[in-house]
């Protein structure tokens, strides 16, 4: 019964109350580049949930026979080497969000959510747990993406996933589409303004 | 077994680099053909965006048989080059040639209305990196009917403008011949004029640099077009 709990709070934490983004503040730079709009950031979640679920388990597998003393240059190749597939994966079937993407899928190896999880839970922990967590906390990072790339695409282009969502009449009442939603710095407040609400919710994340 | 051993460390880290080699290669091949077919119906799309056709994601080849009647690489002294395919010739590496050893793809393209198009396509260098297009000319050789522009990274809201429909709109009715000689059309900050007496469109406020990048890819890239346009327009 322990056990079970233990690989719901496995899987689960990392969804809020140990969220890698708005808790531990990890991953941030790719939550600023890829939300502009939701399509990107919705393919980048489902890739860092892939390479952080199967880097985790391989590692996971292997870590009893890891040497300790390139157990990070172990880490990085096993990394690299899923990411390089997610890419070329992307390439064959999705270019166009590929294109979008371009750097950010590559640089889903320096993401530091991969490194800390790898480094902190699958070396020390079987591949079952170790794939729970990987779900987890790409699940956890997938869904701040998504939250801030809708407000971003919503508020900043007026669309969601391309569609036309806010109405012509709405326009020529004199609505217009804030420009800054789309620039960098607006990913950083949305951000801010989910982990004040989060924070607000649970009173125990808060600082003294 | 001793796992701190460097004779352990050394054979572990061969055999995960040969896996993880392996599997990388093995990926890379069995997508290359879908990869390349990606890449070519991008570049057909972008073909005909210089004539103004956008096609749906699903009919660019289709698209781009029914409108692109032919194709053709042509020499600086305006001779055909039957050696070559035009879709196949690497802009990027073209470019860096003298004008007369140059391999010039030409796309010749009729649209539903029975106009003919040739589309040239161009290649040069922004702020950041690498900038492309390609150009859509009427059949007197000289008219520009359309623009489109590309970039790898120019500055978004500045540089990057050059991709969108106000920078590229402006050159349609420019000319390449103005009193008889030939000009390739240039790129000013807005507000002001050429030395010369060639047409001109307005850069991107911001942009300086990037706009400065569209015009020389325009001179370098239309310029050894000069004689084959001559016997286009004779016709």
């Amino acid at each position: 019964m322990a056990e079970k709990t233990s690989f719901r709070n496995v899987l689960f934490n990392p969804f809020s109350k140990n969220n890698p983004v708005i808790v531990q503040i990890l991953g941030i730079c790719s939550v600023l580049a890829v939300t502009a709009k939701l399509e990107p950031a919705i393919v980048m979640g489902l890739s860092v949930i892939a390479v952080l679920a199967f880097s985790n388990v391989i590692i996971s597998l292997i870590r009893n026979t890891i040497p300790v003393n390139i157990r990070i240059i172990v880490q990085l190749v096993v990394v690299a080497g899923l990411v390089v597939i997610v890419s070329q994966l992307l390439q064959a079937y999705a270019y166009d969000v590929s294109k979008q993407l371009s750097v950010f899928i590559g640089l889903i190896i320096t993401n530091c959510i991969l490194m800390g999880r790898l480094e902190a839970f699958a070396m020390a922990n079987g591949p079952w747990p170790s794939f729970l967590d990987g779900i987890g906390n790409g699940v956890g990072y997938a869904l701040i993406l998504v939250t801030v790339g809708f407000f971003r695409e919503l508020l900043g282009s007026g669309t969601l996933l391309g569609f036309r969502i806010v109405p012509q009449w709405l326009y020529d009442a004199g609505y217009a589409n804030n420009g800054l939603m789309i620039l960098p710095p607006m990913a950083l407040i949305v951000v801010a303004c989910i982990i004040w609400v989060h924070r607000t919710q649970n009173k125990d994340l808060q600082e003294k | 077994m001793n796992k701190q051993s460097n004779v352990y460390t050394l054979v572990y880290i061969i055999i995960l680099v040969v896996v993880v080699g392996a599997a990388l290669a093995f990926t890379a091949i069995s997508l290359k053909d879908r990869q390349q077919a990606n890449a070519d119906a991008d570049k057909m799309r972008q073909i005909l965006a210089s004539v103004n056709i956008r096609p749906a994601a699903d009919s660019i080849i289709a698209d781009y048989e029914k409108f692109v009647i032919e194709s053709y690489v042509v020499n600086a002294d305006g001779t055909r080059d039957n050696s070559i395919d035009a879709f196949d010739v690497n802009v990027a590496q073209e470019i860096k040639k003298p004008d007369d050893k140059r391999l010039l793809p030409v796309f010749v393209c009729r649209l539903a209305d029975g106009n003919t198009k040739y589309i040239i396509p161009l290649y040069g260098a922004g702020l950041w990196g690498p900038i492309w297009g390609y150009i859509s000319l009427d059949s007197d050789a000289s008219t520009l009917y359309g623009a489109y522009f590309a970039h790898q990274g120019e500055t978004p809201g500045l540089g990057a403008e050059i991709e969108k429909p106000a920078f590229s709109g402006q050159f349609k009715g420019k000319r390449l011949v103005k009193d008889g000689a030939f000009m390739p059309v240039t790129v000013v900050k807005a507000g002001q004029k050429p030395s010369g007496s060639e047409d001109y469109v307005d850069g991107v406020s911001g942009g300086t640099i990037t706009s400065k990048g569209v015009a020389a890819m325009l001179d370098n890239c239309i310029r050894p077009y000069k004689t084959y346009l001559e016997d286009i327009a004779k016709k």
